[in-house]
């Protein structure tokens, strides 16, 4: 089906340069909104969408895009000129859905107006040869020409046909909510469309690692990482406080996380807050904005007494987990401010095991739960670079600062909990426990409402569309030349599910009986008034 | 808590009986094909009759084949449908947390899709051995890649979202399986029917193999279309439950996550598969190869996607 029957001659080749220039212009805007060239696009969107699955994205994994640089150094900069690594925000992306966008536009408005037009008015009058449409039939019948169109009519609008009667004639037509239903499913993906934009624009989303008993406000500058829509203005941000009071993980026999929960107080800054539990699949909803918890972690505690005596108690950083299943996990802990002249700062390299097990001096972790809490650390002294102005990782030292020999290595232990590390200075290290981390994620989408609206708009014009039948019916009544009776023609154009044979038929056979029973009993009680006496 | 040892035995059990059952059915409809046919019909110059509209050309020997093979496959999906029963009684929960588990039930889906079609229009029983020979592979492949033990669900799968999402998406799955199978043998029977046609313009004898004894293509491109008409929404509710569910676990709705993108791809390609069906130009055998796209799209969605490719959509314990 070529969509809507447009008017073919498109205006005459005019004089002037500009009705040429419209006229090209038109005749591109046809082919764009024709229905061939949405198929185009459609198969174009999908393959345009293949890259983004198949290398690594920078909007999942930065790290993952690094480690492709690293190992393919020539061709990882082509790609990434080519947008190979933000596909879905990528120009050429853009194109082709705004292109199919504004060809579905072209296509659905037009057909809605005409849609809305056609709710109103009448169905078309009988074509002229009704035996050239797809299921017609004749039915000779005794009744004179009006009456057998009145037994037919009767029998529509009882199957909720809406019925026009023209001279010797008969047109009716069902099912208008089939094209509701596609005009709906059509408008709601231009609908989807801008919620997600909306939602772009005037979106942001802050990531934080908060160990128990610390907190954080919703603000940019203290995100650990954070991505925000070019409408956003930081300063409009809500204002809410989140405290982490406690994280709980629980597992299975088998070590399977059953469950991550984190208790939180939240509420405005300077205010007492709620309380709340928040994990997976059940994030903290308040005002449209939301708090979820991504992950979780340990930071070892240490603490660590100077030769003068200088004490730093419990001091810890979150160490990243490397393994989910055994929570290995590894650090980095900087302390600048020992050693008054920056040249004795303080470090220390660890790997984390919360059931620890020691084979060969290697220690590694055998399950999730802290059972055994126990660190593998080397301790650095020397100077760290941390105000060189080069941004370093708080997870790692700057290996570039150990390799010029900046930071020298002094020493390195397991240790368990109480035990300590006393380095050739006379420094002492002592590892004290650990406290739980988790990672909390804030997000504010408020296209996130529309596109949801829009999706459940699109299912049931779509449901409307494919499961609903539109039908027309028409019948013509000629005088039998041989009798007194007349020959009706029936003829139906089903659009939609199924097939329309049985249908019909089932029809021709209801309306053989109804003529036959009309003939028989010759002033039935139901019967309308003779419409052309 | 600890899965329930007999019972995950148990269900092992059914798979291979289960197994063996479609095995002994593809059997069985070979021998409906090949032993079911009217010796009058046989020879060049017989019409070409179409068995969908005129289930008579069969022999009654055929059609009792064709019976026993239609009840070995309710067998088999009798048993198939208890691995997951049990499955499920065994962890207490619903069986499709992995990806054995998930492939399963599909392929038992695409069966009962298969046999509910079979019953409304017995014609189609002569598609049975091309439904079941790839369904005994799926799960054999499925049996031997994607075993996992009967355990519990990691915690972001412990949400009632996963009886919605999940299911819809194996129910669409399972529906666009047979809709790609039926448009692979419309593209067969296209073929041959051409090659039947040369060969007899050219006077020459006319082949009878299987495919001949195919549905008419007119009638297997009827029901490729409809049961895509009727995938195809239970399609877009699993993607918007997907969605929904990735909210509330992930922070975000839609993300791009390497296993969204293929949904969505698989969307875009069954979208344009309803339109290629009505726009002129593109029906017929345009159409049914973007549908065969379609069903390649899906199969790639659920073996590449989640064994090589690593996404949020991890599922617990492959292999
Ligand atoms: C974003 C892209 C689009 C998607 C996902 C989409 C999806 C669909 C779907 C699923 C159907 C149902 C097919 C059926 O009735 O069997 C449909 C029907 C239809 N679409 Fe689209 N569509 C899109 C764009 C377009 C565009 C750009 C046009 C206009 C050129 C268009 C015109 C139509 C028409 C006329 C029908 C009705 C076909 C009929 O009634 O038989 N669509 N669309």
């Amino acid at each position: 089906m070529t969509v809507l029957d447009r008017p073919t001659g498109v205006s005459a080749p005019g004089p002037s340069m500009p009705r040429r220039g419209a006229g090209l212009l038109l005749r591109w805007w046809r082919r764009l909104t024709a229905m061939r060239t949405a198929i185009i696009l459609l198969f174009l969107l999908a393959l345009a969408a293949v890259p983004g699955s198949l290398l690594p994205q920078r909007s999942l994994s930065q790290n993952n895009v690094n480690t492709y640089f690293t190992d393919h150094p020539t061709l990882a900069p082509v790609l990434d000129r080519l947008y190979l690594f933000d596909v879905f925000s990528s120009p050429w992306f853009a194109a082709v859905y705004l292109l199919l966008f504004v060809s579905l536009i072209g296509c659905v408005l037009p057909r809605g107006l005409e849609h809305a037009r056609a709710m109103g008015a009448a169905p078309p009058p009988a074509p002229r040869t009704l035996t050239r449409l797809p299921d017609s039939g004749r039915l000779p019948t005794e009744l004179p020409a009006g009456e057998a169109l009145d037994v037919v009519e009767e029998e529509l609008r009882v199957r909720r046909f809406r019925v026009v009667r023209r001279a010797g004639e008969l047109s009716a037509e069902k099912g208008y909510l089939k094209e509701t239903g596609n005009v709906l499913f059509h408008l709601s993906l231009i609908a989807l469309l801008l919620g997600l934009a909306g939602g772009k624009l005037w979106g942001y989303e802050g990531s934080i690692l908060v160990t128990e008993g610390q907190g954080f406000c919703n603000s940019f500058q203290q995100y650990d990482t954070y991505s925000s829509g070019p409408l956003v203005d930081s300063a409009d941000l809500t204002p809410l406080c989140i405290d982490l009071a406690d994280f709980r993980a629980e597992y299975e026999p088998n070590l399977t996380a059953s469950s991550f929960t984190a208790g939180i107080t939240y509420g405005p800054p300077g205010e007492k807050g709620r309380p709340a539990t928040i994990g997976v699949n059940h994030p903290l909803r308040v005002d449209g904005d939301r708090v979820y918890v991504t992950g979780h972690g340990f930071s070892p505690t240490f603490t660590v007494t100077a030769p003068d005596g200088t004490t730093f108690r419990d001091v810890s950083q979150p160490f990243l987990p490397t393994d989910q299943s055994t929570m290995s996990s590894e650090g980095a802990l900087k302390l600048p401010d020992l050693g008054a002249d920056g040249d004795k700062q303080l470090a220390l390299q660890g790997f984390f095991a919360p059931t620890g097990v020691v084979r060969g001096g290697i220690l590694t972790s055998v399950d999730p739960r802290p059972l055994v809490p126990q660190v593998a650390i080397v301790a650095y002294q020397g100077y760290l670079g941390l105000d060189s102005g080069i941004p370093q990782s708080v997870y790692s030292l700057d290996p570039s600062q150990i390799e010029r020999g900046r930071l020298e290595r002094v020493g390195a232990a397991n240790l368990e909990v109480g035990q300590s590390l006393a380095l050739p200075d006379g420094t002492s290290i002592t590892f004290s426990g650990y406290r739980e981390f988790a990672s909390l994620q804030f997000s504010h989408d408020p296209g996130q409402v529309w596109v949801l609206g829009a999706a459940i708009a699109l299912l049931a014009g779509l449901l409307g569309m494919l499961l609903l039948r539109r039908e027309r019916v028409f019948a013509r009544a000629a005088p039998d030349e041989d009798g007194g009776g007349s020959v009706l023609t029936v003829a139906s154009l089903t659009r939609g599910s199924g097939e329309s044979g049985p249908r019909f038929a089932a029809l021709s056979d209801d309306l053989r009986t109804a003529l036959d029973a009309r003939t028989r009993t010759p002033h039935p009680q139901t019967g309308g008034p003779p419409r052309d006496s | 808590m600890t899965p329930d040892q007999s019972l995950a035995e148990l269900s092992d059990h059914l798979f291979t009986v289960g197994v063996a059952l479609y095995s002994l059915a593809v059997v069985v409809f070979c021998a409906q094909l090949a032993f079911g046919r009217r010796p009058a019909l046989v020879g060049a110059g017989a019409p070409v009759l179409d068995p969908v509209a005129d289930p008579d050309v069969e022999s009654e020997r055929g059609r009792r084949w064709g019976l026993a093979a239609m009840a070995l496959t309710v067998l088999g999906a009798v048993a198939q449908a208890g691995v997951l029963v049990t499955r499920g009684l065994a962890t207490d929960r619903l069986p499709w947390g992995n990806m054995y588990e998930f492939a399963t039930a599909t392929v038992l889906v695409a069966v009962v899709a298969y046999i509910l079609l079979a019953l409304r229009s017995p014609g189609l029983r002569h598609i049975g051995v091309f439904v079941l020979a790839p369904v005994v592979l799926a799960l054999v492949l499925i049996g031997l890649f994607l075993y996992a033990e009967a355990g519990p669900l990691v915690a972001a799968l412990r949400s009632y979202w996963l009886a919605i999402h999940v299911t819809t998406a194996i129910l669409g799955f399972g529906i666009f399986f047979v809709s790609g199978i039926a448009s692979v043998l419309y593209l067969v029977r296209i073929r041959s029917d051409a090659r039947e046609q040369e060969a007899r313009a050219a006077g020459e004898p006319v082949a009878d193999g299987i495919v001949s004894r195919l549905p008419a293509a007119a009638s297997l491109d009827r029901v490729a279309h409809r049961t895509a008409v009727f995938g195809f929404p239970i399609w877009t509710f699993a993607v918007i439950a997907g969605a929904i569910w990735a909210e509330s676990a992930w922070g975000r709705f839609w993300g791009w996550d390497p296993k969204e993108t293929w949904a969505f791809i698989a969307w875009v390609v069954y979208a344009g598969y309803l339109h290629a069906r009505t726009t002129a130009g593109w029906r017929g055998q345009p159409a049914a190869w973007v549908n065969v796209v379609g069903l390649v799209v899906m199969v790639f969605n659920l073996l590449f996607v989640n064994m090589v490719s690593t996404g949020l959509h991890s599922y617990a314990g492959v292999g």
